[in-house]
């Protein structure tokens, strides 16, 4: 069998529903990457997963809250929650009778509450680890929070932690794999050798190592993971570029006298993107795993923030308050896998010679 | 092979260098003081509000002499220059915790993460190898798509949820106690006793944390290995193989299964380091006294000797790791030369 049969065999066999040629692009590649990312129904169900925890992260006021959409007190009615995000931005101020008020605990007043009426940081401590019930869907921690509402507002930590934390890996991973990759000779060597002391140090080490070391912040724990993440991205784009940068398109694009930069930015990179693109969303993927070790080791995020992993960390020490293990992880657990899954279905997708790596 | 060798290791100095410095210069920067820390243990606790000036005086001059006895008051490229020469006899200094030498209290902890990793290495080879051939030979099969899926969710499985659900469901607690829920050997394990029951007790407080330590390893590898099946399967010596008619049994395990271990090696190099972070999750929720549960320990006391003696260790191991995959990569397959090989 020679080498192209091969190829079409394996193609064929992975999808028998990819067409093997693959009709003229409408609208552009991602049009076309949409079309075919459709087919893979596994991979759209975590497409929709991940949509319904961006949801979830960006709606979290409307979702779990202890103010109540609407309240009618004295005769008047009133937004709190809305009310609340316009105090926050300095567009407005509170009424005065409503000025630092349980609202709960106003006298004759109608009220409309969102689905689980707490914030993740309401300490009851009438009420400290609380099985689930009808009143806490998820039961509540040993300060009585709620942990629903703490799992809500979690995600927006995790999700951001992810989304933030990539963006770093890019920003150095791209950029000095560019560099490697299209200069070459001894800029090459040199950033690889920083690819290969970064590769040897223990990662996960340096992380606990400065995060414990430095003050408790959520912006430092993106920097950090951001910092010691970005090697894999980097290597992948600098043998990208350094394939692509003696193609015949990209010497012709020199030779007339294309600047570096412009040669790298708009002739390169757009082809040398696919590999970027997969490892951006398995990275979101191991962000949130380590911001969960991390924060499962009580180190990183603040103590009074609730996230997933501080959560699990609580119940690693309450051995017998069992929703504390169970919910929290489990989300961890969803969120992971759905980017894994629209990982794989990109990484089909864009680059078929990728097919089979991790 | 000699001077290969050679020059591998002559090129792994300045890379240690490089990681040594990284290190350094990221615990020395940090905010925070480890004579301050130390002296706020050994006065209970009390702050400056608490001490009256002149008293604060006597303490810093105390702080001070403390910091000139672990040379932390010289610059910090002179403190590198200091740790680096000690790093060529292999002195890491005293730790600022206990006054013990680090590399005694390292050497002390050693054996017990060596053999968890050991461990886990072992299961992650026996499971995923089978596994990886069935999938394989069996592909788009029920089975095969059932291992794919449960390998894929499986590698989803955050560690410190699965650890935590077993110390919740089956380590005592209000359900199930099937194992352990930390140490390595029972509260009433002598020497005394026969070693079949040493064995089983020590096998009985291990299963759990290399199970734990080890399953994402596995889902992995078993995914490469029907990868690299399915690669040397589509190879024309596999087709001759089977037009002489040999049985299908030799075809795959003598043609095909050694070619495809080939690249399984090289994953050995990067299991390795994934494998000392996981001990320190794992050290610490079974409370397993190895190198993992010191490194945390030290972190959090500030111990700057421990760490940074902890820190290259570990990179020195996953350098070591990088190299043995790639000798043994040359070894096993002699279409690569030594020295001639591209990452």
């Amino acid at each position: 069998m020679s080498p192209t049969e091969l190829n079409a065999a394996s193609v064929k066999s992975a999808d028998a529903e990819v067409p093997l040629v693959v009709a003229e692009a409408v609208g552009g590649l991602w049009s076309d990457v949409w079309r075919r990312f459709r087919r893979n129904r596994i991979a759209l169900t975590g497409f929709y997963v991940v949509c319904c925890l961006a949801f979830v992260a960006l709606f979290a006021d409307l979702l779990a809250n202890d103010k109540p959409y609407y309240l009618e007190y004295r005769g008047k009615t009133y937004f709190p929650i809305f009310r609340s995000f316009i105090v926050s931005v300095r567009l407005g101020q509170w009424p005065p009778e409503l000025l630092n008020v349980e609202f709960k605990k106003l006298e004759g007043a109608r009220a409309a509450y969102p689905p689980i009426p707490y914030r993740s940081t309401n300490i009851n401590l009438l009420e400290p680890l609380e099985p689930p019930s009808a009143k806490h869907w998820f039961g509540t921690d040993k300060l009585g929070r709620d942990i629903m509402a703490g799992m809500i507002y979690g995600s927006r930590v995790s999700l951001s932690i992810g989304f933030v934390a990539v963006g770093i890996a890019v920003i150095i991973g791209v950029v000095l794999g560019a560099i490697a990759g299209y200069f070459g000779s001894w800029v090459d060597l040199v950033i690889s050798r920083v690819f290969e002391i970064m590769l040897s140090i223990p990662t996960f080490f340096l992380l606990i190592t400065v995060a414990a070391l430095l003050p408790p912040s959520i912006f430092l724990t993106m920097a950090i993971i951001g910092m010691t993440s970005w090697v894999g991205m980097a290597r992948f784009t600098r043998n990208e570029f350094l394939r692509i940068r003696n193609l015949d398109y990209v010497t012709s694009a020199i030779a007339l006298g294309v600047t570096d930069r412009k040669v790298m930015y708009k002739h390169i990179l757009p082809n040398a993107l696919a590999p970027v693109i997969v490892s951006v969303v398995l990275g979101i993927a191991g962000a949130i795993l380590v911001e969960s070790s991390l924060s499962f080791l009580g180190i990183g995020v603040p103590a009074e923030l609730v996230t997933w992993g501080s959560i699990l960390h609580e119940a690693s020490t309450t051995t017998f308050a069992w929703w504390l293990a169970v919910f929290p992880g489990f989300a961890i657990f969803i969120t992971v896998l759905a980017y894994y899954l629209v990982g794989e279905g990109l990484r089909e997708v864009l680059d078929p010679r990728l097919r089979d790596l991790r | 092979m000699g001077p290969y060798l050679l020059q591998r290791l002559v090129l792994l100095v300045p890379t240690l260098i490089g990681v040594t410095l990284v290190g350094f210069l990221i615990i020395h920067l940090a905010p925070g003081d480890p004579a301050e820390l130390r002296a706020a243990g050994g006065l209970g606790g009390a702050r400056e509000a608490t001490v009256s000036r002149d008293k604060r005086g006597v303490i810093d001059d105390a702080l001070a002499q403390w910091r000139a006895q672990y040379g932390l008051d010289k610059p910090l490229y002179v403190q590198y220059a200091i740790w680096l020469k000690n790093l060529f006899t292999l002195n890491f200094g005293d730790s600022f915790k206990d006054n013990q030498s680090v590399w005694s209290k390292i050497l002390e902890r050693i054996p017990v993460t060596v053999k968890l990793n050991l461990w886990s290495l072992l299961v992650v080879y026996l499971v995923a190898i089978p596994l990886g051939i069935y999938s394989a030979t069996h592909v788009n099969s029920l089975g095969d798509q059932a291992t794919t899926l449960a390998a894929f969710v499986l590698f989803a499985v955050p560690l410190v949820w699965a650890a935590t659900m077993a110390i919740v469901f089956i380590c005592g607690g209000d359900f199930y106690y099937l194992f352990p829920p930390g140490g390595l050997e029972s509260l009433d394990y002598t020497e005394n006793w026969p070693i079949w029951r040493k064995f089983t007790d020590h096998a009985w407080h291990l299963f759990l944390p290399v199970v734990l330590l080890s399953y994402d390893g596995f889902a992995g590898m078993s995914r490469y290995m029907r990868a690299s099946m399915l690669d040397v399967l589509g190879q024309d010596y596999v087709q001759v193989a089977r037009a002489k008619g040999l049985p299908e049994k030799v075809v795959i395990l003598k043609h095909v299964l050694r070619n495809s271990l080939i690249p399984q090696v090289t994953i050995l190099a990067s299991i390795l380091p994934a494998l000392i972070g996981g001990s320190v999750i794992i050290e610490t929720i079974f409370s397993i006294p190895g190198l993992g549960q010191l490194g945390f320990e030290s972190v959090l006391a500030r111990d700057y000797p421990t760490v940074l003696a902890l820190f290259t260790v570990s990179a020195v191991l996953t350098l070591i790791g990088i190299l043995i995959s790639d000798l043994l990569l040359a070894a096993v397959d002699p279409r690569i030369a030594f020295g001639r090989r591209q990452q």
